[in-house]
């Protein structure tokens, strides 16, 4: 419990001393959110009604889709994780402890947009904290796990932007966070159901803002069976060392953790 | 008779197609200090990280107080202390912390003492990315040792240290000796070896060439002792019972077998012929002419 404790301070403590994590926590959220609620507020008044998982979802994809990979895979290049290693750290705390600390930093970004956007854009407030709480939650942990699953696979830094950028950039175009994803066509609202960001949207609409939105409940279990698989498979695939490339599987095997999305986009109505 | 602690047997470790370590055996007893020498990719640092449950070996087997280090690799956490040649702690960490940290995951009290007792009291409160070279090596010595492991495991330990801290690990590492630990360490510097340790595998090509003490090591090479000479007003010339020799600025160098009758042969030519003897020095061949005569055969 001593070393939990220990662990977990000292990486809450790191993501305030680095400017990298602090730019992708905290301010490009929070700076997207005021200019974009400035701009899109006015001109367009659809997006007034989603803002606020808009840009819940914004704040996870930055913290956890883009953060949370480059300090594991710094860790492992420059020899930490064989400090780790050698002094006990069991690879489920290099996993989870880095996963907990974002999802806290994102937990306060997350307070700050929901309390502020009805006071300041006049955005529709959620018609039920809970709900959001949990949608929030799963999209913290759904995105945390890729987040964390493209850092294990990944062998040096410019891979790790590439595969968050897969996730990210079609997320923001397809995941109905600036326009809604029934505007989009057919065929792009059925390759937005393989990303996360997409999911997150629908279960925010339907249970924390009560709109009309038939495949709620379904979403929530996609990003919770998401969550699950790509922890599991960040832990069966993680290796401490970067010249020791003694993995259980080859890397390719993370793109299972795909498969609850990939079955949303064919089955889902 | 004292208890092995470290058994390797057959010890095989390939990268890609090329054998890095070729079925190695060797063993250390407790409170034993065991030298690993070698030149640069002789295996080393792969053997040292077999051993230390970094790397899958290919072939052999290893024993760490009956533990397998591939098998049950928790179980042998808090029986060795490593410090790995090249590794590191995240950047913003501080010295004090780092200790509190590790030490939490061995789930021992802190022991900031082995820090003071290192020379880095002062930087406590420093963040790792502040410190030296020597500092970084220091502080990761100290958190090597800080659970009081039965079993030390030290990839140069003494790289990049002055020549004050290097003279306090050394008395570290016999403390360490008296206690009981057994201590694994491989270097470049044969004098260190030489100094510390009681036994010695000299590792060439992935495979030992020569194992023993290093008197032992020095005793089975040419085994010649080296006389130097510093004389003016003579001209010294050859002596009987020299194997060869050669100049160094003002100095002959003799190498012989026969170390009694060469020196009084050398003093009484310079009496004789009225020279006058500036030095003279003799020296036992050492564990580094031994160490470069393999070297140099196996290059042959």
């Amino acid at each position: 419990m001593n070393a939990f404790v220990q662990h977990f301070r000292f990486e809450l403590q790191t993501a305030l001393h680095n400017k990298s994590l602090l730019l992708l926590y905290y301010l490009m959220p929070l700076g997207f959110y005021f200019m974009v609620g400035s701009i899109m507020t006015a001109i367009n008044p659809f997006f007034t009604e989603a803002m606020i998982p808009a840009m819940l979802v914004f704040a996870v994809l930055s913290g956890a889709v883009l953060g949370l990979p480059n300090p594991q895979v710094e860790a492992r290049e420059g020899g930490i994780l064989r400090s780790y290693r050698i002094n006990g750290v069991p690879a489920a705390s290099v996993l989870t402890i880095p996963a907990l600390t974002s999802g806290l930093h994102l937990l306060v970004v997350g307070l700050i947009i929901t309390a502020t956007a009805p006071l300041i854009f006049k955005a529709p407030a959620p018609i039920s904290l809970p709900l959001l709480t949990l949608c929030y939650l799963l999209t913290i942990t759904a995105c945390s796990g890729l987040g964390l699953l493209i850092g294990t696979v990944s062998g040096n830094t410019q891979v790790t932007i590439l595969w968050s950028q897969l996730i990210y950039l079609p997320s923001m175009l397809l995941g109905g966070l600036m326009v809604p994803a029934n505007v989009l066509p057919p065929a792009l609202q059925r390759v937005g159901l393989l990303l996360p960001g997409s999911h997150a949207m629908h279960a925010f609409r339907g249970l924390a803002m009560g709109m009309e939105v038939s495949s709620s409940w379904w979403s929530v279990l996609v990003l919770l069976a998401g969550t699950v698989l790509s922890f599991a498979l960040s832990l069966y695939l993680f290796s401490w060392d970067s010249d020791n490339t003694n993995r259980r599987s080859h890397p390719l095997l993370a793109l299972l953790a795909l498969l609850p999305y990939a079955l949303a986009a064919l089955l889902l109505p | 008779m004292s208890k092995t602690v470290v058994e390797v047997t057959n010890l095989a470790k390939r990268y890609g197609g090329r054998t890095v370590v070729d079925r190695i055996s060797f063993s250390v007893s407790e409170g034993e200090i065991f030298g690993l020498l070698g030149p640069n990719g002789a295996g080393k640092t792969t053997t040292l990280e077999c051993l230390e449950g970094l790397r899958r070996p290919d072939g052999g087997d290893l024993r760490i107080l009956g533990t397998d280090p591939v098998r049950e690799p928790s179980r042998l956490l808090n029986l060795i202390g490593v410090q790995l040649q090249s590794s590191a702690l995240p950047p913003t960490i501080r010295v004090d912390e780092a200790m509190k940290f590790f030490c939490a995951y061995h789930r021992v009290v802190p022991r900031f003492d082995l820090l003071e007792r290192l020379g880095l009291s002062e930087k406590m409160k420093s963040r790792y990315q502040a410190l030296s070279t020597g500092q970084q090596r220091r502080l990761s010595l100290a958190l090597a040792i800080a659970h009081r492991p039965p079993v030390v495991f030290l990839d140069e330990p003494t790289a990049g240290l002055d020549v004050a801290t290097r003279a306090e690990l050394h008395r570290l590492m016999a403390e360490l000796r008296q206690r009981g630990t057994t201590l694994v360490l491989s270097s470049h510097d044969m004098a260190e070896v030489e100094e510390m340790a009681d036994r010695v595998a000299i590792l060439l090509g992935g495979r030992i060439a020569a194992t023993g003490s290093p008197r032992e090591l020095t005793a089975t090479g040419s085994g010649l002792t080296k006389i130097s000479v510093h004389a003016t007003g003579t001209e010294l010339g050859h002596f009987s019972g020299v194997a060869r020799e050669s100049r160094h600025e003002d100095y002959h160098i003799y190498y012989t077998a026969e170390t009694g009758p060469v020196v009084s042969a050398i003093i009484n030519r310079i009496s004789t012929t009225g020279g006058t003897l500036i030095d003279l020095r003799v020296e036992r061949p050492s564990l580094e002419e031994r160490f470069l005569e393999l070297t140099t055969k196996e290059a042959c």
